[in-house]
Parts: structure tokens; sequence; C-alpha cells
């Protein structure tokens, strides 16, 4: 049955996009290129949890990363004029040794998998869900009952992460000129004009001038 | 499809994300997508056994980091900007202020 295969295919297809792009993220000299092959790595991400069927969050990466996220990282990439990265400068005097340790973590992920995970984890295949199986009401009803303290808290924490963000990146320039609204509702009819009283002068023919 | 091919996967890419974040020193943007990348892993193993053992709670986590990192990432970004405006570049060997 060639519908079987289907999502194997698609599986290896996204995965080999996946990791290919995430590898050209790391290596690619200019910062503009890696923000958009990361872009290319959330979409092939997204498409592989669709097949997780998580649809939601599928679309929330989609909408959150694609859609803000990445859309911030280009925009600090284009505002900040960062030079490319020359040849050969890519690699400090102990990224070499760094990037053992790397190899070093993925033979041992792999060992990992081969020899004490191999008989633990669930060798059936995903269960499938009918057509009536709504992710987005699942995860809503979850979130919203036994997970509704943390929702609520994610709300406060993006609020903070907004002042925080904008605070941080707020100058005053002296040499502009600029409002300030503040004074301008404080400001009372005497600090304008001061009424005073004073005799009147008089002059003489001589001095007028 | 079982479980340990997307396990695999996002080891993988776990790994990926940890090299870059070894190997570009010289540019706190590439570290930061990095980040993201290694987040982008364990967002996956989350996924991948929420569905495999039908279990709904990772999706909800997996919810809480994208909440998380996004405000990560928006800060870390903000950091960023204001440190270019003071030091002109973006090189993490240069910050060695505190070293002594």
């Amino acid at each position: 049955m060639i519908s079987d295969w289907i999502p194997d295919i698609l599986f290896y297809a996204y995965a080999a996009v996946l990791l290919a792009s995430a590898l050209a993220v790391i290596t690619v000299r200019n910062s503009v290129h890696a923000a958009l092959l990361l872009v290319l790595a959330f979409f092939s991400a997204a498409a592989l949890w669709m097949l997780l069927e998580a649809e939601f969050l599928a679309i929330t990466l989609v909408l959150v990363y694609v859609g803000a996220v990445m859309v911030l990282f280009l925009f600090v990439v284009m505002m900040l004029d960062v030079k490319n990265r020359e040849k050969g400068q890519g690699l400090s005097n102990y990224a070499k040794v760094a990037i053992g340790v790397t190899l070093a973590m993925l033979v041992e992920l792999a060992m990992l998998f081969a020899g004490k995970l191999s008989g633990s984890l669930p060798e059936k295949a995903l269960p499938r869900h009918d057509a009536h199986y709504s992710n987005v009401r699942v995860l809503a009803e979850e979130l919203f009952t036994r997970y509704v303290l943390p929702f609520e808290l994610a709300a406060v924490l993006l609020l903070v992460a907004i002042v925080a963000a904008i605070l941080l990146t707020l100058r005053r320039r002296p040499d502009f000129k600029h409002l300030d609204p503040g004074l301008q509702v404080a400001v009372k009819a005497s600090d304008r004009m001061r009424i005073i009283k004073m005799p009147a002068e008089t002059t003489s023919r001589g001095d007028a001038s | 499809m079982s479980l340990s091919h997307y396990l695999i996967v996002a080891g993988i890419l776990f790994v990926i994300g940890l090299a870059g974040l070894f190997a570009n020193r010289r540019n706190i943007l590439i570290m930061l997508m990095s980040i993201e990348l290694i987040l982008l892993a364990v967002n996956t193993n989350f996924i991948a056994f929420s569905s495999y053992l039908n279990d709904v709670a990772g999706q909800v986590f997996v919810f809480f980091i994208l909440t998380v990192a996004a405000a990560e990432a928006a800060i870390g970004l903000a950091i960023l900007v204001v440190l270019f405006r003071n030091r002109r570049s973006l090189d993490i060997e240069q910050l060695d202020t505190l070293k002594g």
C-alpha cells in the first residue's frame, strides 16, 4: 500500500531539510542568511510536529516564531550593520576542543539510544485519532483547567518582557527637542505670568531717553 | 515511524545547536540562533513523547516553553542592541571587562 509510506517519506524529507538548514545556520558567514535558514528550520520542524498530530503547536510555531521572533531577529540583524565573518575567523583557539566535546556528546547520545534506551522506549506506532478528534480542544481543556495559573503567569511574564525590552532599548537623546507631558500638565497660571504692583513712575522731561 | 526516529532527529538537532554555540564565538547573534535551535530540539522531544504516549501534558509544556523562549528572544535582542550601541561589536571575545 503506497499510502502507508507517505508519512515515512514526509518524515525523512522534512527531517533532512531540518538538519541541513540547522547545520547551515551555524556555518554560513552572513547573518541575514543564517536568520532566513533558521526560518526554514522552523518550518520543517512545524511540519514534523504536524506529522505528530500536534496541529496547534505546529501552527503556533509558524505564527509566533517565523512571524514574530524571526522578524525581530531580521530587524536586529539589518539594524546593527554587522560585518560578515571573514574566512578563518570562525575557529578560535579553543573552538576545536569545543567541537571535540560536541562530537563526544553525539557519540554518547548514540550509545544511549543504542544501548540503554533501545528496550525501554515504546515501539508501537503513533496512536492515530479519529476524524472528530480536535487537538486544539484537548489542549485548551488542559490549559484552561489544570494549568490555568501557569497560563496567567505566562501572560504576566510576557508583560514583563515587553516592559524590559522597551526600557532597555529606550534612549533619551539630549540634543533632541521633545515634549514632557508631565511638566505640561503640572504647569500653573502663576508660572506663566506674574502681575506685580508697582508705583507709577514719573519721567521728567530731561532724561526721557 | 517509531518514537526513536523523532528522538534521534531531535538529538542531532540539539548537538548541532550546541556546536553552533561553541563555534560562533565571534557573533552573539548566531549564538542566540543556536539557542533557538536547542529549544526547538527540546520541544520536538516533548511533542514526540506526548504523541506516542498519548498524554497531552507534554504539549502544554511546549506551549509554555514557546512563551518563555519568545520573551527570552525579545529581551536578549534588546540587550544585544544596547551592547552594540556601547561596544560597536558583537564579538564575545572582546567582552572581557569583568575578566580582571
